[in-house]
């Protein structure tokens, strides 16, 4: 890896294979990372060499290849650590993605240790994974409700919302995003985390996001759960990070059941291991591990800082420019705001437009993001269209983006 | 501007996306349908108002991008004076002319080729598909369809 003791974006997009690639011979215009990023070649590479010669199960083999594999999967985990300022790497879980841990935390901690009246808030703009859960767990008939935190009408948590809910005096668990991926509103979280736990709740965060934008630390929010995904954080698919403090994990049952999350096994019963074992049943994405170890190698050798801070630039530089394509609307308007940018043209449904940028070699998505109650909280029934940066991002790209927003009104006026 | 763009977006797309006609709700209609992409929250209600066999008026609700409210509003005057058979039949080979981009040799159909440019775009036959999943809905007496 290059030392990039400044933020050098051209050294960081050589570093990425995908973004030198012709779409319809055009350059690659990727605006679509808040989806999944791109990889660079040090995550690709390092995925590379560990199925070419360290690559066995872990946890199993009394032999050297084994052994070797499964120091590489534990040094990721202490890797995931460190980004995250867990205290101790048996805090940090391995599920499949951001999805499967939120999934683990509702079936585990929620039908387990949330008590029948209780209550799970969430607020009106979370990504379906972290709605959808909470729905299932009210509806399996143990007495636990779901409540909805509002936002303000400038895409903000509404924290007097949040605080006459908690005033209730029911809820057992707040889960809400650390930012947003339609808004790309960044919420307090280190003040939600507070407000919760002065009403006895306990605070789990969806940084799906905002991990890949800016440095989380466990101890500074103090929260109880964490989650986020490998493959937004230009990592592999396949992995994701549950974050629980270790208090909690100990006292979570497992939620599937398997090989490796075992004690000991009898015909007529099991003991479980202890976490973060016990709730990783079957064989783990091992190389996947190492290609999210690599990842995080990768953003902390350009350094989480340097990137909120390019981040910013692009922020700027995008609430600079958008508002000069003519019919454009921008959603959200937060003043804490990552690079994630939703927005509605007057002249072309956000599918047309997302074809027609597309010919130009610009990738933005196009729909409700996997959030539609916040499209409908908008009043947004067609969707929009959205643009989200990733560390390779550059000021040119949002002004190709500005030329072909001006392009499709002209084209579909 | 690149020829598959102009392809999906012929004039006569662009047209009906902007000015949809027979863009109502029928008082009393014989049949109807509802279809949704759920992938992008494009909606289209179908009204067919049959004399027997016969569709006598068509007309449609919805939202959508351009592709789909063209089509939707293409049909309601395609398949007027249709009967449910050659309906049925022509939303069949419409579908198959959006997947495929070929546009079959039949009567009826030259004023629907314009919908086989989608066939460039695979993420968008189903915005050209829904309105004629909705018509075979409501003509098999279904309520609903999905561009899935």
């Amino acid at each position: 890896m290059d030392m990039h003791h400044s933020f050098d974006v051209a050294a960081i997009r050589a570093d990425f294979p995908i973004l030198s690639t012709l779409v319809r011979g055009k350059p690659l215009t990727f605006l679509d990372s808040g989806a999944s990023a791109q990889k660079p070649r040090q995550v690709i590479e390092a995925m590379t060499r560990c199925m070419e010669t360290t690559y066995a199960n872990v946890h199993r083999g009394a032999y050297q290849l084994s052994e070797l594999a499964t120091e590489a999967h534990e040094a990721a985990r202490e890797k995931v650590r460190a980004f995250l300022n867990a205290a101790d790497a048996s805090e940090i879980v391995f599920t499949g993605s951001s999805t499967n841990a939120i999934n683990l935390v509702a079936h585990s901690y929620g039908r387990g240790l949330l008590k029948r009246g209780q209550r799970v808030l969430v607020s009106e703009m979370e990504h379906h994974a972290n709605l959808v859960p909470w729905q299932m767990l009210r509806d399996a008939g143990l007495g636990i409700g779901l409540g909805f935190i509002r936002i303000t009408d400038g895409g903000e948590l509404d924290l007097d919302s949040l605080r006459a809910e908690l005033a209730k005096g029911d809820v057992g668990l707040v889960a809400v995003t650390h930012m947003s991926n339609v808004l790309g509103t960044v919420t307090p979280a280190a003040a939600i985390a507070r407000m919760a736990h002065e009403a006895g709740a306990r605070v789990l965060f969806d940084g799906s996001q905002a991990a890949v934008h800016r440095r989380v630390d466990m101890q500074a929010i103090d929260a109880d759960f964490y989650v986020f995904t490998g493959h937004k954080l230009y990592g592999p698919t396949g992995i994701g990070v549950l974050y629980a403090k270790r208090a909690l994990l100990d006292a979570m049952p497992p939620f599937l059941g398997g090989g490796d999350m075992i004690e000991t096994v009898t015909l007529e019963h099991s003991t479980w291991a202890a976490a973060p074992g016990r709730f990783e049943a079957g064989t783990p994405p091992i190389v996947e591990a190492v290609g999210l170890g690599a990842a995080i190698d990768y953003v902390e050798a350009v350094g989480m800082d340097a990137i909120e801070a390019h981040e910013r630039t692009l922020v700027d530089h995008a609430m600079a420019v958008l508002p000069g394509v003519q019919g454009l609307t921008l959603l959200g308007a937060a003043q804490d705001r990552g690079g994630v940018f939703s927005f509605t043209l007057d002249a072309a449904h956000p599918h047309d437009l997302s074809t027609f940028l597309d010919r130009r070699g610009i990738c933005v998505r196009a729909g409700r993001h996997c959030a539609e109650p916040l499209h409908m909280r908008l009043g947004l029934e067609g969707g929009s269209a959205r643009a989200s940066f990733g560390l390779y991002t550059t000021h040119a790209e949002i002004d190709v983006l500005a030329e072909g927003l001006n392009a499709a009104r002209r084209f579909f006026a | 501007m690149c020829g598959a763009l102009l392809d999906l977006y012929q004039q006569v797309i662009l047209d009906h996306g902007k000015a949809p006609r027979n863009f109502r709700r029928l008082e009393a209609p014989t049949a109807r349908a509802r279809g949704d992409n759920p992938m992008c929250g494009d909606r289209v209600e179908l009204f067919l108002e049959l004399d027997g066999e016969r569709i006598g008026d068509a007309s449609f609700m919805g939202r959508g991008c351009a592709v789909s409210i063209a089509s939707a509003s293409m049909l309601t005057e395609a398949v007027r004076g249709l009967d449910r058979m050659q309906a049925a039949e022509m939303a069949s080979r419409v579908r198959e002319m959006a997947r495929s981009g070929d546009v079959p040799d039949a009567a009826g159909l030259e004023g629907l080729a314009a919908l086989s440019g989608v066939h460039e775009f695979p993420s968008r036959v189903g915005c050209a598909t829904l309105p004629w999943a909705t018509l075979e809905a409501a003509l098999a007496g279904g309520k609903e369809a999905s561009s899935e």
